[in-house]
């Protein structure tokens, strides 16, 4: 006889909680044949609020702790998540309609993208900082920082590997984000937060929503207490529009990418700020 | 009764200069008529004329555009990196060797004091052309993927205070790297960038490679929404900067934005007091507090608070303001007229909100634009002279009582070009260095520039750094992604 199986509630995470959206929405999440797999929440502009909110208060914490203990912390989610292949394979099949090994191809190339960027952590800052030799008896260092809060809007194909792969290089420097997952694909996405969850990502360092991107960018766009704004999967949004909206606050932006972005060390330094200490030498 | 602060004048002469009556466009490698209305360019210490300037408008643009872009297409691109450092390294020395010259045109047009033109601006103007040349045949080695490419046409807009400077900032690494440019020199400062110009043709830079372009702001939006430019790099107001931004984005241009600030100047109670006190008024009375970066809110210790404000007093009350042009002034002119009631304004604004005014007693000029260096106690962080950037020489004091709160009030501003840590305990002040949200952060010293150290902010004063290695990034290509690391992750 068979078991009646358990869904999940699918929910959002908001400062390291599972809330509902405050909104009390809800959309209807598909497989690619058209079956009912489950309700997401459908996060409102309230919700991105929060979410900004969460991130901004976890931010100096996050970047104020070791990039050795970043690395560490990364490189777990990876260890999870490879723990939990088999949810995500099973999710990915389901609404992304591809074929098991596809969704199994896509799963392990995220893990892989997590422990790429993990070994990123403490040595990104050696790579794009230097000493500089100024003429004058002053020790001048440069060195990047993380640029504070950032709003990303997950790439919608490949709903796993695209997220990690704008995921990854924005937290591990020390940012916090506000990622809003695949519209049609947010399944794994939330499933993803309950690794970062558990993998001792501190709670608001990476907040998700789920919902209509087209409703909820905009407000991330123009909200003053977000630094930058990582429009990935925006292709099919009115993603100039929001580029306008970043400028009131002048946010860096990165464009679209149509997909999953490659793993790059540029990904990692766009959400980073370069700080140059000069500091005088004694004249002996 | 004569004291110590009385000298006898001692002007540097205008002789040197061979100025002409109008200057025109720069394109195409020839001074050509602008069709737009030419306008003068004034000595802001005298209000007297200097020049008639032809401003440009859409045509010209387009033909310096065109310009550039047949230089980049046919000379610049095909050109080696090395010879592309030659003319570089000609440049600077070309600048040198008519550095008193140019110091000289400087201050004439600017209003800065000439010691600081001269010991300041023009010399870094050679070091940015010198330091650049170098990289020009060395860009595989700059950490920014292999292959760097130029991005095409720079187009460039820089501000009146430092104009030779900013030039040189915008210019150097933009040829460096293999770009051609369109600048815009401000409407108030074009004329070093006229007589650079003649400089270009004694380097016999290709035609076409740098075109200079004067006019108002009306000329410098026409140049940067240019359709066929592919760079936009702009030193100004946070305004215009936001400006930029919006009519940029989804161009495809790539965009670095140097805008305003607020910067804070903190001082603890263990500070080098004697060189704290000179780092204050070199922080925001340098060329007249026009200085993005410029220590306008100086952070005091509470308990050292009353002792520093009156040894400043004392200290300003020895600055000399007058003719730029003297070598003993230490307080040039105020820019423009327009600026000068901007600092009015605000400064009156201060007062009316409730801060303690002080103004240093000098003898302000019959003509010309002047203000004399003014500093304002018991102000609160809410009060506007402490937000909002007044860009003149009016220091805003607040005080703390710990190290947090001094980090935090310093970050209380939507700008974060600059910092400044005065303590002689060193432990502290890379502590507090990283608690400051700031692109540059001088530590016992202020108002430090080199063509080797990056500069640009956070935040609201703009994006992009200038100088060093990190300046080269803002004119190459994207150094792209990284190999492929492992099976399926960079599919």
């Amino acid at each position: 006889m068979s078991r009646l199986a358990v869904p999940k509630t699918y929910k959002l995470y908001i400062g390291g909680k599972f809330p509902r959206s405050e909104s009390g929405r809800v959309y209807e999440v598909l497989s690619a044949k058209g079956a009912f797999l489950a309700n997401a929440a459908k996060a409102s502009r309230k919700d991105a609020r929060d979410a900004v909110v969460a991130a901004r208060a976890a931010q100096p914490g996050w970047a104020g702790s070791t990039a050795y203990n970043r690395g560490q912390v990364l490189y777990r989610i990876a260890e999870l998540l490879e723990g939990r292949r088999a949810q995500f394979v099973e999710e990915i099949r389901l609404s992304e309609g591809v074929s098991a090994a596809s969704a199994r191809s896509q799963v392990e190339a995220a893990i892989d993208v997590w422990v790429w960027y993990a070994g990123w952590a403490d040595k990104y800052l050696q790579v794009a900082g230097n000493g500089n030799p100024v003429s004058g008896p002053y020790f001048n260092i440069s060195t990047p920082e993380p640029t504070g809060v950032v709003a990303i809007v997950a790439p919608q194909q490949q709903s796993l590997l695209g997220l990690v792969s704008v995921l990854a290089p924005v937290i591990l420097s020390g940012n916090a984000a506000v990622l809003i997952a695949s519209e049609t694909a947010p399944l794994s996405a939330i499933s993803l937060t309950e690794v970062l969850a558990t993998s001792d990502v501190p709670p608001g360092v990476v907040n998700v929503l789920t919902g209509s991107p087209a409703e909820i960018a905009p407000w991330l766009a123009g909200h003053a207490d977000v630094n930058a704004l990582d429009l990935a999967g925006a292709e099919a949004l009115d993603w100039v529009d929001l580029q306008i909206a970043a400028a009131e606050t002048l946010k860096r932006v990165l464009p679209p990418e149509g997909g999953a972005p490659a793993p790059s060390l540029d990904r990692i330094t766009f959400f980073t700020e370069t700080k140059t200490v000069w500091h005088t030498k004694a004249l002996i | 009764m004569t004291s110590f602060l009385d000298y006898a004048p001692a002007p540097e002469s205008t002789s040197i200069l061979h100025l002409r009556q109008s200057y025109g466009l720069f394109i195409d490698g020839a001074f050509v008529d602008g069709h737009g209305r030419s306008f003068s360019t004034i000595s802001p210490a005298t209000e007297e004329k200097i020049a008639e300037v032809s401003a440009a408008d859409a045509q010209d643009v387009d033909a310096a555009v065109a310009a550039a872009r047949r230089a980049y297409q046919r000379t610049w691109s095909r050109l080696s990196g090395a010879d592309r450092g030659k003319y570089l390294f000609r440049i600077a020395r070309l600048v040198q060797e008519r550095a008193r010259e140019l110091a000289v045109a400087e201050s004439l047009d600017n209003g800065k004091p000439i010691k600081e033109s001269r010991d300041v601006d023009v010399p870094l103007v050679a070091a940015w052309f010198f330091y650049y040349a170098g990289w020009a045949d060395k860009l595989d080695y700059a950490g920014l993927g292999p292959n760097p490419k130029a991005l095409g046409v720079a187009a460039q807009v820089i501000p009146w205070n430092f104009p030779l400077l900013m030039l040189a900032w915008k210019i150097a690494p933009a040829l460096a790297a293999g770009n051609t440019v369109v600048i815009k020199p401000a409407e108030t400062t074009p004329l070093s960038a006229l007589i650079f110009a003649e400089i270009l043709q004694q380097a016999e830079l290709p035609d076409g490679v740098v075109n200079i372009i004067t006019g108002a702001g009306e000329t410098g939006s026409l140049l940067v929404n240019h359709p066929d430019v592919n760079k936009v790099a702009f030193t100004g107001s946070t305004a215009v900067g936001r400006a930029i931004a919006k009519s940029t984005a989804g161009t495809g241009k790539k965009l670095t934005l140097e805008l305003g600030g607020k910067a804070a100047n903190i001082v603890f109670d263990d500070a080098p007091m004697d060189q704290a006190i000179e780092g204050i008024v070199n922080g925001i009375f340098f060329n007249q507090g026009h200085v993005c970066c410029a220590g306008s809110r100086l952070l005091v210790q509470e308990n050292v608070a009353d002792e520093v404000v009156d040894r400043l007093k004392q200290r300003l009350g020895t600055l000399r303001l007058g003719d730029p042009l003297d070598k003993n002034t230490d307080i040039g002119a105020i820019n423009s007229r327009e600026q000068l009631d901007r600092i009015r304004e605000l400064s009156d604004i201060g007062e009316a909100e409730g801060a303690q005014r002080w103004s240093a007693d000098c003898v302000i000029p019959d003509r010309g634009f002047w203000f004399a260096p003014t500093i304002f106690t018991g102000v609160e962080t809410s009060h506007r002279i402490a937000r909002e950037e007044i860009f003149g020489p009016v220091l805003s004091v607040l005080t703390f009582r710990t190290p947090a709160e001094a980090i935090a009030k310093a970050n209380n501003t939507p700008y974060g070009l600059s910092a400044g840590i005065w303590s002689d305990k060193g432990s502290k002040i890379l502590a507090v260095a990283d608690g400051l949200r700031a692109g540059v952060v001088w530590a016992n010293t202020f108002n430090r520039f080199d063509p080797a150290s990056p500069f640009g902010g956070y935040k609201e004063s703009g994006y992009g750094r200038e100088g060093g290695r990190h300046g080269l990034a803002a004119y190459l290509g994207s150094a792209g992604s990284a190999p492929a690391l492992t099976r399926g992750a960079a599919q």
